[in-house]
C-alpha cells in the first residue's frame, strides 16, 4: 500500500476524545439490557441444581398452564445438528456441543446448566413458571478437578468420548478429549547438554472474564419467520451465524443489531440466550427479552480453563536455554475444546530454544464450558515457563532480564511451534524494561520484584468497511465489529489520516448485519489491524475517486491531480488550484453522483506481539497478604493508533492478570455447586487493590500494515501471572507454584518453608 | 410490602407492634435491600427509621460519654472529629464497611441488628463497652452491645423493639481503641477475621484496663476477657504480645467456609489482636503527649 510508515502522521498517534465517550459517561449509550420493545415478554431460564445428572423426564404442563405464561422451550425444540453441520470448515466451535450447552439434552453436566426456558408476561410469572417445570433427575457422581478427571475410575461426562490425537485410538472412553503434541528438535539431546535442569509442577484455577455487563438480548420473530435480535456480543455476524446454524435457519432471515458491549474479553464470542429468545418469540409471537443475573453469568458462562502443568527446563551455566519439556492439562469444562494447543504454542515462544517438547491434554469436567479469555490458553502456560526462567535466574544469580535477553527470540528465530519470526520487538521490550526507573528502584523489607514476558500471535481475518462522503464533506465510516476497546476512535483516526482531514470530520458507526458485508468476530486482537486495513483501503479508494471528480471539474487528466491536506490539488499555469472535500461533496451531482467506498478483505500479515512486565509486591509474613506496590507494563504495540486506548489495554490486561494471580477462584461445595457466584467472594481486584499501572509503548512497526499496527489487546494479560508470582516468591523467599496466591495459600507456603529450614 | 417512614419514636414502636412480627426495621438498608434483591421474602411492613430525629444525632454528654443514633450513617460518624478522637477504633471499624456510597447509608444499628458474625463495627463497640437503648411497645431498656446478638442472623430484640441509640462511656485519660480486620482485598470485602482492642494506660504507660473483642471467628462477635487479662499491668512488651497472640488464637471458635479456614482464622485473629493492641497503646500514649 501507498502509505508508508515513514511518512509523518497527522492523526494516527493522537489522543482525541472517543466518539462514543459522551454517550458512555452520560449513560445514554444503549447496552444490551437497555433495549426494550413494547409488549416484550420476559424470558427466564431453568438451570440445573446438580453438577452431573441424567434427565429422566421433563414435564412442562403445569408451567404452561400458569396464567401469563406464553411459551416454554426445552432441548426438544432445538433442531438436532446433523453430522455435516457440526462444524463450519472443520473449525471449532462444535455446534452440537453448543446446542447441548444452551439447553441440556439427556444429561446436565454442571450446576447452572440450562434445561428449559420460559416466556411470560413479567419476571414474577416467568420465575414462578420455572418452579412448575417438573424434572426427574438421576444424580450422578461428578468431577471438577482436572487431575481427578483424568483418573481411570473418574465419573465420565460423555460416555462415548474417545481421546483424539492418540494412535492407535483408545478403546475406552475417558474425560480426556484430546492429546496434542508439539515437538521441536530433540529434547533428550537438549537436556544432555544442560548443566542445570529445573523441574516444577504448577496449578492455576479457572477464572472468569468478569465483564461488567451480564449477557442479555431481545429477539422478535415475525409471522413470516423474519428474525431480529438486539444484543451485545463480540460479533453481530457471529450471533447471526451461530443462531442460524443452531436453529437451522437461512442467514438472510436473521438481522442482528449490535448494542454497546460492556466488556467481553473473549467471553462474548459465543451465544447462550439468543437462540432461546428466538425460539420463545417464535412460539409466542411476541418479542422476548432475556437477561442473565450475575450469578447466572458465573454459573453458566465461560471461564478461562484451570490447569495443571508439569514443566522442565535445561540450561548451560552461562544461562543459555537448551531444552524445555512439559505436560499441560487444561480444564475444558463440560464440553471439549480448551485452548491447550495455544498454551503449548505460546509457552516458550519468547525464547530461542533448540529443543522443546510439549504435550497438551484437553480435559472435560463438571464445570461450565470454558470460553475464550484474552490470549486463550497462554497465561497459564506462560506462568509455568516464566516461573522456571525466574528460578533459573535465581540459581545462576543472574539478572532475570539479562537472562531473558540472552535467550530472546529475534527476527529469524524458528519458533517451537513451526514458523520463524519476521520483524518482532521482544528484545526492545526487555531493553526498555531494564532501562525503566522502576527496575532500579530500591526495595524494602518483605518486598520483592518479579519480571515476566509474554507472546501472542495476533490475527487478521475477514473484514469489511464502508465509507460514505456526506453532502457537506464530512465522512461516515461504517464497520461490522462491536467497539470493544476504542475501535470507533481508531477507525476514525485511520480514515482521517488517509483522507488528510481532521478526525472531527469523521463519524464512525457500528452497523447491523444487514447494513454491511461480513466481518469475522472481534477477537485475536484483530480489529484495529484487520478492520483498520479495510478502512484504510476504503479511504484510499475514496481519495482516488475524489481525485477523479476533481479532474472532471477542472477538465484535466487525473494524473495531474494530487491529494493534499484534505483537498484535491492541481497546477494551472503555475498556479495551485484546490478543491476541498466539502467543495467536491457539494458538486457530486455534476461529477457522477454520491461518493462511497466499500472494501471487504481477508487481512494477512498480522504482527506478533510481545510484552515484558515488572511487578513489585510486599508480602505480610504474618498473614500472607500480598500488596502490589508498583507495576510497569512494557509492550511492543507496532504503532499505537490512539495511545490512550492502547495504554488502557495494557493496564486492563495487567489488572485482570493480577486478579488471576492473587485472589480470583471459583469455590465449590462437595456436590459440585458454586459457592461464590458473585463479585463479593469472586475477588476481582478493586481499584484500591492496584497501584497506578505504568505503561511503556514500544513501537517496532509491523511492515505489513500501512501504519505499522500490531494487535495489542491480548499480550498484556499473559505476563502478570508470572510477574506477580516471581515477585511474591522473591519477597517471601519461597517459590509459589499454585495460583491464586491468596493470603492463606501464601501463609501456608511461608510456614512450610520455615518448618523445612528448622 | 407496605413502606412506612415515621418521624416519631413512638410511631416506630406502634407500627412494629401492629405488624405482629411481620414488620422489619430498615436503617441504611444496605443489607436488607441486597437480601430482597437476592430473593428473600419481603415483610408486610417496612419501617424506615431514618426520619426519626433521635436516631440521627451524635451528642456528647457533659461527662464525655457519647450518644450515637442508631441510624447515623458511617460517613457522618467519621466526619465527627471529637468522636473520632475519643473512639478511633469504633469509628475506623465503621469506616471499613463498604464503599463511599454504602458509607452514606450504613449505620451502627443496622450493622448490629444484621447480626453477622463478621460485622466490623460490632467487635469495636463491644470492646468499647458500648450499650444500646432499646425501645418497644411496652417500654424501654438498656442492653450491653455484647448481649444483643443471639446467634448468626438473630438478635434478642422483640419483634416490636428497635435500637434508638448507642452509648459510649466517658474516657479516662490515656485511653484509646483500635480495630483491624483481614480481607484479601483492600476494601469492599467481608472480614476473614477482625480484632478490636480498647486500652487505658496509667501515667507510667502500664495497662490499667483492657478489653479485646473478635469478629468472624465464632458464631457471634466474641469478647475475650482472658486476652484482656494478659495485658493488664503490662507495658505491652514482646513477651506479652506473644502470649496475647496465643490466648486469642486459642479462644477462637471459627468455621471453615468460603472466606477462610479454621486454622487461618485462628492464626490471623491472634496476629490482628497483637497489632490492634500495639496501635491502641500508641494512640493512648500519643494522647498523653497531646
Amino acid at each position: 500500500m501507498k502509505h508508508a510508515t515513514k511518512k509523518p502522521l497527522r492523526s494516527v498517534g493522537t489522543r482525541p476524545v472517543r466518539p462514543d465517550g459522551i454517550d458512555k459517561v452520560t449513560g445514554r449509550a444503549l447496552f444490551s439490557a437497555d433495549f426494550n420493545l413494547p409488549d416484550a415478554l420476559h424470558g427466564a431460564v431453568l438451570r440445573s441444581p446438580f453438577a452431573h445428572a441424567r434427565i429422566l423426564s421433563i414435564d412442562t404442563t403445569r408451567a404452561l398452564a400458569l396464567a401469563g405464561v406464553k411459551a416454554v422451550v426445552t432441548a426438544s425444540d432445538m433442531p438436532a445438528i446433523p453430522d455435516d453441520k457440526v462444524m463450519i470448515n472443520a473449525q471449532p466451535p462444535d455446534f452440537r456441543d453448543m446446542s447441548a450447552n444452551i439447553l441440556a439434552r439427556e444429561k446436565v453436566l454442571y450446576e447452572g446448566h440450562a434445561i428449559a426456558a420460559v416466556a411470560a408476561k413479567d419476571a414474577e410469572t416467568a420465575n414462578r413458571a420455572l418452579q412448575l417445570i417438573d424434572i426427574e433427575y438421576e444424580v450422578l457422581p461428578h468431577v471438577i478437578d482436572v487431575q481427578q478427571a483424568m483418573e481411570p475410575g473418574a465419573p465420565l461426562l460423555h460416555e462415548n468420548l474417545i481421546t483424539k490425537g492418540i494412535n492407535p485410538a483408545p478403546v475406552q472412553a475417558s474425560n480426556i478429549a484430546s492429546r496434542h503434541e508439539q515437538v521441536h528438535g530433540d529434547v533428550e539431546l537438549g537436556f544432555a547438554q544442560a548443566d542445570i535442569i529445573l523441574t516444577e509442577e504448577f496449578t492455576t484455577q479457572p477464572v472468569h472474564q468478569g465483564y461488567i455487563e451480564p449477557h442479555a438480548c431481545l429477539a422478535r420473530v415475525a409471522s413470516d419467520g423474519q428474525t431480529e435480535i438486539w444484543c451485545s456480543s463480540q460479533g453481530q455476524f457471529m450471533v447471526r451465524a451461530y443462531c442460524a446454524r443452531l436453529l437451522d435457519m437461512p442467514l438472510s432471515q436473521i438481522r442482528v443489531m449490535p448494542l454497546e458491549i460492556g466488556g467481553g474479553f473473549g467471553g462474548k464470542t459465543t451465544v447462550y440466550l439468543e437462540p432461546l429468545a428466538v425460539l420463545l418469540s417464535r412460539k409466542s409471537g411476541l418479542p422476548v427479552k432475556m437477561q442473565m443475573s450475575r450469578a447466572d453469568v458465573f454459573r453458566a458462562t465461560g471461564p478461562a480453563p484451570g490447569s495443571y502443568i508439569s514443566m522442565k527446563i535445561g540450561a548451560r551455566k552461562d544461562g543459555t536455554l537448551v531444552a524445555a519439556q512439559g505436560i499441560l492439562c487444561y480444564q475444558a469444562g463440560a464440553f471439549a475444546g480448551s485452548p491447550v494447543r495455544l498454551g503449548c504454542m505460546t509457552a516458550f515462544a519468547p525464547y530461542d530454544i533448540a529443543n522443546v517438547k510439549l504435550i497438551g491434554y484437553d480435559i472435560v469436567v463438571n464445570r461450565p464450558k470454558s470460553a475464550a479469555y484474552r490470549a486463550p490458553g497462554a497465561p497459564m502456560a506462560s506462568f509455568a515457563a516464566e516461573s522456571l526462567i525466574d528460578m533459573l535466574a535465581q540459581r545462576l544469580d543472574m539478572d532475570p532480564i539479562d537472562l531473558r535477553i540472552r535467550n530472546a527470540a529475534r527476527e529469524g528465530t524458528r519458533t517451537a511451534y513451526g514458523p520463524s519470526f519476521k520483524e518482532i520487538g521482544y528484545l526492545e521490550t526487555l531493553e526498555a524494561a531494564r532501562a525503566h526507573p522502576h527496575y532500579a528502584a530500591p526495595l524494602g523489607k518483605n518486598q520483592g520484584r518479579g519480571v515476566a514476558s509474554g507472546f501472542w500471535f495476533n490475527i487478521g481475518g475477514q473484514s469489511s468497511a464502508a465509507l460514505t462522503l456526506n453532502e457537506d464533506g464530512t465522512v461516515m465510516v461504517a464497520t461490522g465489529n462491536p467497539d470493544i476497546g476504542g475501535s470507533r476512535a481508531s477507525m476514525a483516526l485511520m480514515a482521517a489520516e488517509v483522507l488528510q482531514i481532521d478526525v472531527s470530520q469523521v463519524r464512525p458507526q457500528i452497523v447491523d448485519t444487514s447494513s454491511i458485508a461480513y466481518s469475522d468476530l472481534t477477537g485475536g486482537s484483530r480489529v484495529t489491524f484487520a478492520v483498520g486495513m479495510a478502512v484504510i483501503q476504503a479511504a484510499s479508494d475514496m481519495v482516488v475517486k475524489l481525485q477523479e471528480r476533481a479532474a472532471t471539474l477542472w477538465d484535466v487528466s487525473v494524473e495531474h491531480v494530487r491529494w493534499q491536506d484534505g483537498c484535491a490539488v492541481t497546477d494551472v499555469e503555475g498556479r495551485e488550484e484546490r478543491l476541498s472535500l466539502a467543495a467536491l461533496a457539494a458538486q457530486t451531482a455534476k461529477t457522477g453522483g454520491p461518493i462511497a467506498a466499500h472494501v471487504s478483505l481477508n487481512a494477512q500479515g498480522a504482527g506478533p506481539g510481545f510484552g515484558t512486565h515488572i511487578c513489585d509486591v510486599e508480602v505480610d509474613p504474618d498473614t500472607g497478604r500480598v500488596t502490589v506496590l508498583r507495576y510497569t507494563a512494557v509492550q511492543d504495540v507496532g504503532k499505537a493508533v490512539h495511545p490512550s486506548y492502547v495504554e488502557g489495554q495494557l493496564q486492563g490486561g495487567a489488572a485482570q492478570g493480577i486478579g488471576w494471580a492473587l485472589n480470583e477462584a471459583y469455590m465449590y461445595d462437595e456436590n459440585g455447586a458454586q459457592l461464590n457466584p458473585g463479585f463479593l467472594d469472586y475477588r476481582v481486584p478493586v481499584a484500591s487493590d492496584l497501584p497506578m499501572i505504568d505503561t511503556v509503548l514500544v513501537e517496532v512497526p509491523n511492515p505489513r500494515h500501512p501504519f505499522g499496527v500490531r494487535g495489542v489487546g491480548e499480550v498484556p494479560i499473559i505476563p502478570p501471572l508470572g510477574a506477580v508470582a516471581n515477585a511474591v516468591s522473591r519477597a517471601s523467599g519461597v517459590r509459589h507454584v499454585d495460583l491464586p496466591m491468596s493470603p492463606p495459600a501464601v501463609l501456608k507456603a511461608i510456614q512450610r518453608a520455615a518448618r523445612r529450614r528448622r | 410490602m407496605q413502606y412506612q417512614a415515621p418521624t416519631r419514636l413512638d410511631d416506630v414502636a406502634a407500627l412494629l407492634a401492629s405488624a405482629g412480627g411481620h414488620g422489619r426495621v430498615m436503617a441504611g438498608g444496605t443489607d436488607l435491600l441486597a437480601r430482597f434483591a437476592g430473593g428473600m421474602p419481603r415483610p408486610a411492613v417496612l419501617v424506615d427509621i431514618k426520619r426519626v430525629a433521635e436516631l440521627m444525632v451524635i451528642e456528647q454528654d457533659s461527662d464525655g460519654g457519647f450518644t450515637v443514633g442508631a441510624g447515623v450513617c458511617g460517613a457522618a460518624i467519621n466526619e465527627n472529629a471529637i468522636l473520632r478522637q475519643a473512639w478511633p477504633g469504633v469509628t475506623e471499624a465503621m469506616d471499613l464497611i463498604g464503599s463511599v456510597q454504602i458509607q452514606g447509608r450504613a449505620s451502627l444499628g443496622g450493622n448490629l441488628c444484621n447480626a453477622s458474625p463478621a460485622a466490623d463495627s460490632v467487635p469495636a463497640l463491644i470492646a468499647a463497652g458500648a450499650s444500646c437503648r432499646i425501645l418497644g411497645s411496652r417500654g424501654e431498656r438498656t442492653l450491653a452491645v455484647a448481649d444483643v446478638i443471639h446467634s448468626p442472623g438473630k438478635t434478642c430484640l422483640g419483634t416490636d423493639e428497635f435500637i434508638v441509640s448507642f452509648y459510649l462511656p466517658p474516657r479516662p485519660a490515656r485511653s484509646a481503641d483500635a480495630y483491624l480486620r483481614l480481607i484479601p482485598r483492600s476494601e469492599m470485602d467481608i472480614a476473614v477475621a477482625g480484632a478490636a482492642v480498647n486500652l487505658t494506660l496509667d501515667d507510667e504507660g502500664v495497662v490499667v484496663s483492657a478489653s479485646v473483642a473478635l469478629g468472624a471467628v465464632s458464631p457471634v462477635p466474641l469478647l475475650v476477657p482472658r486476652a484482656a487479662d494478659v495485658m493488664l499491668g503490662t507495658r505491652l512488651d514482646n513477651d506479652v504480645m506473644v502470649q496475647l497472640k496465643s490466648v486469642v488464637s486459642a479462644s477462637c471458635r471459627p468455621i471453615n467456609d468460603k472466606r477462610g479456614t479454621i486454622d487461618y482464622r485462628n492464626h490471623v485473629a491472634g496476629v490482628l489482636a497483637v497489632r490492634a493492641a500495639l496501635i491502641a497503646g500508641q494512640r493512648a500514649t500519643a494522647k498523653e503527649r497531646a
